[in-house]
């Protein structure tokens, strides 16, 4: 064990100081959700509605003003097949990750940014907590790329308990519920009394695309779509997975210690 | 079926058939059934590895009234698909040894089995939870644990009952399926390249090896031939892969023996590749590359050469490190034996079975994408223990790290991407050996080049069967070690 302290010490500091200063976020050459530029879509074209596969894609119906798609990123997987089958450069891919927001709303595509005011937070987060967290996770039918990279919060790169946050294992202890999965009919009734178990004042956090509205699994016989219906989350975090720094973003802004990046379906910082 | 040979058999010849099979020393592995014709009754379909050669698909197209036998007394490993098949297509196995259900929990009704094609897609599943019957186990001191399934830290959903006497387990029971999605229901009507999609998210840390598996399956009914260069991109990924998984292994190996160091290095390393992965692919899982033809853009790996050396090295100072360490290698030392003969019938994959003595890996012996080109060692140990199946993760590692230098050294230019479109009708079978074992799509096409029947047949599923074998008798300090020298995922196993 003392070889072990002394290689680990030899070795240096491995934690990158992001999300403060100059430090490096880990997430180079990652890419992430689409970018929609609607003054390039052509109007008869509906290529990338065929190539989106849970559905985020839409024609908007005709007659309605706007742009002629309707996008909804709490249902993107971030395949980037649409910007692949798009002539036009009207989807490009882009490395948009820090997608967690307060309102599902703001995860659908609009013209006005920044019209719908940020939904409030149920109770002051920041009185209640200060600069700590406990979170419990609940595995409600993911695929298991959420809790990879869950679990990739705690290596010595993130580092998650530098920024006060902690996983503990009883939802008695727990202030906030996170969930992944698309909610399959046998976790649906651990997954409430887990809520139930909790002490209030409780959050709740939709982590992953599955969970914030069902992705490429939610519907047919075994899954609902997400926490939708179920429980009401008081942050959505859509990605396939979400990476780590997406992760520590949601819950930092959940935190009110960042600010929310995604208004309307983009990113305006 | 292209990729396998094919036998038609009555279900009166379906015994002697595997009995056969076993008497040569060849080995089931697979079952599935699925409904060719609409309100006909379902044809089953098992995959057979013979000892020499190739796969064969025995094929057993059911009629009204039909008995079936089932074949879990004479090939125990089938059990569990017998189970499957009953449960989502409606087929009863006359004189089944384990006649529990498994894949939809106690108290799910469907009125038509959930792959029946008559049924609405996406028509959810009564549900009324009912209680779980347990073997009795009773005595004087008797405990009964029922864990999960939501458990501490962040882990997957699934419960496990322990029925215990102090530290000693008399009897270890889990309970899986939780996280049962319906995944291969959710394949059908999709076009081949959607399918890719949904493939990759079955499991999320085998993406490649799902994607891959499926992709082959397609390219097999399509009878199209990938160019050269993405079969050796194939390889690069499909090694990336591995690499990252048994960093993690070996991370959460450390975990559980509480080896705090070796487990920050072990997930440092781990998460090392990752970052590796997403400047390579944009993808830390390597997901949004593969496609049937080849691969949806190309690469370069320019940098990643120079990268993975520098990870080979403090790979290699970190594993004599962790074979030095006493404490750390005593708890794995004669934990969780998974003997030879139990490995094998009971259908063990991948690491598991190589580690009991099983020198069988789909790389080699099936050889897909570019393995066939390049130089591949396959690690065995016989101990069939904990530490066993952490020597072969090692060892996989090394050979990982050597097959990529080699093959970005060689790696052939040209073009990624041929064309690639299933004619109607049409049937392919796609493996892969995953970080975890062997992986096999079977994929039934309609007649419009869409996707009629997709079977999975994940590693975990096999590893599953086999570990509650290891539990039984040994005790509840050895538990989470044990498990996780496995290294199991349930998302792969549920689907």
């Amino acid at each position: 064990m003392p070889l072990w302290t002394f290689f680990g010490l030899a070795r240096g500091k491995a934690t990158t100081n992001w999300p403060r200063g100059d430090g490096d976020n880990g997430q180079a050459g990652g890419l992430g959700m689409p970018r929609y530029h609607p003054e390039r879509c052509k109007a008869d074209c509906d290529d990338c509605v065929g190539a989106c596969l849970p559905g985020a894609i839409r024609l908007r119906p005709q007659g309605q003003g706007g742009p002629r798609l309707e996008l909804d990123y709490g249902r993107c997987v971030a395949c980037r097949l649409c910007t692949e089958v798009c002539a036009d450069g009207a989807l490009t891919p882009s490395a948009d990750w820090a997608f967690g927001v307060r309102s599902r709303e703001d995860l659908r595509w609009t013209e006005a940014v920044g019209s719908a005011p940020a939904q409030r937070l149920k109770g002051a987060i920041h009185a209640a907590f200060g600069r700590s967290l406990h979170v419990r996770h609940v595995d409600a039918g993911s695929c298991n790329g959420c809790e990879s990279e869950l679990q990739a919060l705690n290596n010595p790169f993130y580092n998650l308990h530098r920024l006060g946050v902690f996983f503990t294992p009883s939802p008695r202890f727990s202030d906030l519920l996170l969930v992944t999965g698309p909610v399959t009919y046998t976790m649906r009734e651990p997954l409430l009394e887990t809520y139930r178990a909790m002490p209030e004042p409780r959050w709740i956090m939709a982590v992953g695309t599955c969970a914030v509205s069902g992705g490429v699994a939610g519907g047919g016989y075994a899954c609902a779509h997400g926490l939708d219906g179920i429980l009401p989350a008081d942050v959505y975090l859509p990605g396939c997975p979400p990476n780590p720094a997406a992760l520590i973003e949601a819950l930092l802004m959940l935190l009110q210690r960042a600010p929310q990046r995604v208004k309307g379906g983009r990113l305006v910082d | 079926m292209n990729g396998a040979e094919q036998r038609i058999l009555s279900v009166r010849e379906l015994t002697a058939a595997c009995e056969d099979l076993l008497r040569h020393g060849g080995r089931m592995q697979m079952a599935y059934g699925w409904f060719p014709q609409e309100g006909a009754p379902p044809e089953l379909c098992y995959l057979a590895s013979p000892a020499q050669g190739r796969f064969v698909l025995w094929r057993c197209r059911l009629q009204a009234g039909d008995e079936v036998p089932s074949l879990a007394r004479i090939s125990p490993l089938l059990g569990w698909y017998e189970r499957e098949i009953h449960e989502l297509c409606g087929v009863s196995f006359a004189s089944h040894p384990e006649p529990h259900p498994l894949v939809l929990h106690e108290g799910a009704q469907a009125v038509l089995p959930p792959l029946d094609t008559r049924r609405a897609p996406q028509q959810a599943l009564q549900f009324q939870p009912e209680p779980w019957r347990l073997p009795e186990v009773a005595g004087k001191d008797v405990q009964l644990l029922p864990f999960g399934p939501v458990r501490a830290d962040v882990v997957e959903s699934a419960q496990f009952v322990f029925v215990y006497i102090g530290e000693a387990i008399l009897h270890f029971h889990p309970r899986l399926f939780f996280k049962h999605r319906g995944m291969e229901q959710r394949f059908r009507g999709l076009s081949p390249m959607l399918g890719t999609v949904l493939a990759e998210r079955v499991s999320g840390v085998g993406s490649v090896a799902h994607g891959l598996a499926f992709c082959q399956a397609l390219e097999a009914a399509a009878k199209c031939a990938v160019p050269p260069r993405a079969r050796w991109l194939r390889v690069l990924l499909a090694e990336m892969e591995r690499l990252y998984n048994h960093f993690h292994y070996l991370g959460h190996l450390c975990h559980t023996t509480t080896l705090k160091v070796g487990e920050a290095e072990g997930k440092w390393l781990e998460e090392r590749v990752k970052q590796l992965n997403a400047r390579l692919t944009g993808s830390r899982f390597l997901s949004g590359l593969l496609c049937p033809g080849g691969l949806r853009r190309d690469l370069d790996p320019a940098g990643l050469s120079d990268a993975l050396e520098a990870l080979r090295h403090e790979f290699a100072e970190y594993i004599e490190r962790l074979e030095r360490t006493n404490s750390h290698v005593d708890r794995l030392m004669t934990t969780g034996v998974l003997s030879r003969q139990a490995a094998f019938d009971q259908g063990a994959t991948g690491p598991v079975e190589r580690a009991s003595g099983l020198d069988r890996d789909l790389r080699r012996d099936h050889p897909y994408a570019a393995y066939a080109d390049l130089p591949l060692m396959v690690a065995v140990r016989d101990a069939g223990d904990a530490h066993a199946r952490m020597q072969v993760r090692a060892s996989e590692i090394d050979a990982s790290f050597a097959l990529i230098q080699r093959l970005l050294l060689l790696l052939p230019d040209g073009p990624v991407r041929a064309d690639c479109r299933p004619l109607a009708k049409s049937e392919g079978l796609g493996w892969s050996e995953s970080p975890r074992g062997s992986l096999y799509y079977a994929i039934h096409v309609d007649e419009h080049g869409r996707l009629e029947r997709v079977k999975i047949k994940s590693p975990s599923f096999s590893n599953w069967r086999a570990f509650p074998l290891t539990v039984h008798d040994s005790n509840m300090m050895d538990y989470a070690i044990n498990e996780a020298s496995f290294g199991l995922t349930i998302a792969g196993c549920d689907r």
